[in-house]
């Protein structure tokens, strides 16, 4: 199901030195094309549609066409992903229509305690930092 | 592969790339939920040490989990470990190693708490939503070791604390490492590692006293059942490709189980998860006269032929494919989940707003993991309720941390429990010093899951601390110089720019083979002689060796692949890993002559489980020295009694 870019809608991110799509995508797939200032998926068969292009691209310019070797044309699914939640748009070839919102994120952006300061003490120990801080007892069989 | 209007890459390799070297203490390749995991625990135990984290991705989406998860597959809670041995052990058919296992399930459910603490949605059962596990709130169970979750942003939320707690200025991304480098001097030891950035015409040396190599497993080694665009939907991340298998064998690390691979039965086409629907929805699968032929008499009999396994009280995920196969080679297809039914009997009991709610859930198992497959069902028009969805196995897939156990030999906890042949000291390391992996890449120890690979990078970052304190005089030189190095790295460019003009089009030229091309002869040597999909899984001595014979002149062929630009120089050495990757596992089909694992693969001149002779680890090793990969049977030594 390769992702393809809406021409449109692209505006290449504005000529920054790479696109958001760019940026994110796992497989090296989406590129700029530096002339037309627009970005395209370079390798459609290699497309796993992570969807993490479509995600993150700030236009909204990139949408998932169904693999040409198994899915009838006509349907589509879209998300709108907040901090918090996504928003899923399913349409059916035959245009029905589901709708359905999930949470993806109970703190802020950025918020992950990283335990920065924390320091682990018995090197010797098979205790995890966190295991240790926390007055966790390893067992064995 | 070139596309009509854009026959080049958008960044052309040039045949002398900036060369930088890098020395660190700590070197991590990867940056999956393993790596991530090692990220995150390393400066807990080595606050002023150097680390250095080489991702080939950017890791808010990079590894398996990019996508997201709908369930964390493994969570202990009040389980006993040692009931996680039994469970694995008996899916694996017998031969895993029970220590790793055992100590893996010991530590999972501390790096769970660290997710749910970190923003990750966990389900909670009715009377305990917004109480975090570890306040003692119990997550909804779907079978005894899987929890739900809103998982969306899984990926992003681990990589977040893992780049905090390494410090943005200690990652590269985008750059991919392709050999490993041992030492000059120690014998055996790991030394460094060389890559490339796909980003500018750059190669990266880097010498490093430790390392840890979790690049996961590896995806397109066989010909998928959709050969078009669908290729892309494998059902296990397309962009992993055997690295982390070729580069730690490359340099002599002790291989175990490569003939081990998954081959899981999903959702036709989409490559939908199917546990929700079978675990939570309470799905039942029947063949295409109707039947639901799991406790048939003819199903019995067919698990008859493989015991003691075929009797278990769990039937192994392998022998559940060998009778949807069964059904299939007798022509009962298709094999179809039958959702209607389910989603009637769960909605008996269950009020509008209810029915919403499981609709919801239902679609969300997609949505979080494997989004094609609602584009699929958007496509053909299937409402779960309404319309029933094809079952079948996938092509194989090499992994080590799904249900499947191929991977590195390593050391296990230096505690007394552990048998003395399982254990060198260092948890997680591979038999060359200095050399850790986890996630896919520990072999014999599988089910770990996203979660269990989280936690074993965790406790071998704590091995690597110790390796580093307890060999104080670590000074790693390289064997070759850096220009050296850099003209292995850029040798398929080197190759092209020397070819390329010979002819008309730059695909086809007499002298080299691109990655592509290169790729597809890969998958049809390994679909048709190595126990490919299009042919059931089926092969036998004289078959392997054509396959193996194959796969010989394939790399040396490999030596003459050809990148015009960044993104193929990338595809040019996933295929080089792929293609070692594929000769250790048909080498190991060849080696252990039995089915350990039927209906996932099956030698028509060994066709049964044989306990006696191969109740065994198969382990290979091959020599950096004289280049020769050989093949031994290690025994397997029980901890956790039946």
């Amino acid at each position: 199901m390769p992702s393809f870019v809406i021409d449109e809608k692209c505006d290449g991110c504005k000529g920054g030195d790479k696109t958001a799509c760019m940026y994110i995508c796992p497989n090296d797939l989406m590129v700029l094309d530096a002339n037309a200032m627009k970005a395209y998926n370079q390798e459609p068969d290699a497309c796993w549609e992570c969807y993490s292009c479509v995600k993150i691209c700030p236009q909204g310019a990139i949408e998932i066409r169904g693999y040409s070797d198994f899915v009838p044309l006509g349907g589509s699914v879209v998300p709108m992903r907040s901090s918090d939640s996504i928003m899923w748009t399913i349409k059916f070839r035959n245009g029905t229509l589901k709708r359905f919102k999930f949470p993806i994120r109970t703190t802020a952006e950025g918020a992950a305690n990283a335990y920065e300061d924390a320091r682990g003490k018995d090197l010797d120990s098979e205790l995890l930092f966190n295991e240790e801080a926390e007055g966790y007892t390893l067992v064995t069989p | 592969m070139a596309i009509p209007n854009k026959p080049m890459g958008e960044l052309p390799a040039v045949a002398n790339p900036e060369i930088v070297e890098k020395e660190v203490d700590y070197l991590i390749v990867g940056g999956g939920m393993a790596a991530c995991g090692t990220a995150f625990e390393m400066k807990k135990w080595a606050p002023d040490a150097s680390i250095l984290l080489v991702d080939k991705a950017a890791m808010e989406r990079s590894g398996a989990v990019a996508q997201g998860l709908s369930a964390i597959n493994t969570y202990l809670g009040d389980n006993d470990p040692a009931d996680y041995v039994r469970m694995v052990r008996n899916d694996l058919m017998g031969v895993v190693r029970e220590d790793l296992i055992y100590d893996l399930g010991r530590h999972v459910d501390d790096s769970i708490r660290l997710f749910e603490e970190w923003g990750l949605p966990i389900w909670k059962v009715k009377g305990d939503e917004g109480k975090s596990i570890k306040d003692g709130g119990q997550p909804v169970r779907t079978g005894k070791w899987q929890i739900m979750i809103n998982g969306e942003s899984y990926k992003c939320i681990v990589a977040e604390a893992a780049k905090k707690a390494l410090g943005e200025e200690n990652i590269l991304e985008r750059v991919f490492i392709v050999k490993l480098l041992l030492d000059a001097n120690k014998e055996n030891t790991i030394a460094g590692a060389v890559g490339f950035s796909t980003r500018e015409n750059k190669v990266y040396v880097i010498k490093c006293k430790t390392m840890m190599v979790a690049a996961g497993g590896a995806v397109n080694v066989y010909r998928p059942r959709s050969t078009g665009e669908g290729k892309g939907r494998a059902w296990y991340p397309i962009w992993n490709s055997g690295s982390t298998y070729t580069m730690c064998m490359e340099v002599g690390a002790e291989m175990t189980m490569m003939e081990n691979r998954f081959t899981p039965s999903r959702f036709k086409d989409g490559y939908g998860p199917v546990g929700a629907w079978f675990l939570l929805f309470k799905a039942k699968v029947s063949n295409g006269l109707g039947e639901s032929y799991v406790g048939t008499d003819r199903a019995n009999a067919e698990l008859a032929k493989y015991e003691p396994y075929g009797s278990s009280a769990v039937t192994p995920t392998c022998l559940r494919n060998h009778l949807m196969l069964f059904e299939m080679k007798e022509g009962r297809g298709p094999i179809m989940m039958d959702t209607p039914t389910a989603l009637a009997n769960l909605a008996k009991d269950m009020d509008k707003k209810q029915m919403k709610h499981l609709e919801a859930e239902a679609w969300e198992d997609f949505l979080d993991m494997s989004v094609g497959q609602a584009g699929l069902w958007a496509g053909t028009n299937t409402e779960p309720e309404k319309k029933s969805s094809e079952i079948m196995p996938t092509e194989p897939y090499l992994l080590g941390s799904h249900s499947g156990c191929c991977g590195i030999w390593v050391s296990g906890p230096n505690e007394d429990w552990v048998p003395a042949e399982y254990k060198w000291g260092y948890n997680r390391m591979t038999t060359v010093n200095g050399l850790f992996t986890s996630g896919d890449g520990v072999g014999a120890s599988g089910h770990k899951f996203s979660s269990g690979s989280h936690a074993e990078g965790r406790m071998a970052a704590k091995a690597m601390v110790r390796y580093v304190r307890d060999h104080a005089d670590l000074a790693p030189a390289l064997k070759q110089s850096a220009q050296e190095l850099a003209d292995i790295v850029y040798k398929p460019v080197k190759h092209y720019l020397e070819h390329a003009k010979y002819t008309t089009d730059v695909r086809v030229n007499p002298n080299y083979i691109k990655p592509d091309g290169l790729s597809m002869r890969l998958m049809k040597l390994t679909d048709e002689y190595g126990a490919g999909q299009t042919v059931y899984y089926m092969t036998s001595g004289a078959l392997l060796k054509i396959c193996l014979d194959g796969l010989k002149v394939l790399r040396e062929d490999a030596e003459k692949m050809a990148a015009g630009d960044l993104h193929e120089l990338m595809r040019a050495w996933e295929m080089y890993h792929r293609i070692w990757t594929a000769e250790m596992h048909v080498g190991h089909i060849n080696y252990r002559q039995e089915s350990r694992y039927p209906g996932f693969y099956y030698r028509s001149d060994h066709p049964t489980v044989d306990e006696e002779n191969w109740k065994c680890f198969v382990n290979s090793k091959f020599n950096p020295e004289t280049q020769e990969l050989e093949f031994k049977k290690v025994e397997l030594k029980q901890i956790i009694p039946a």
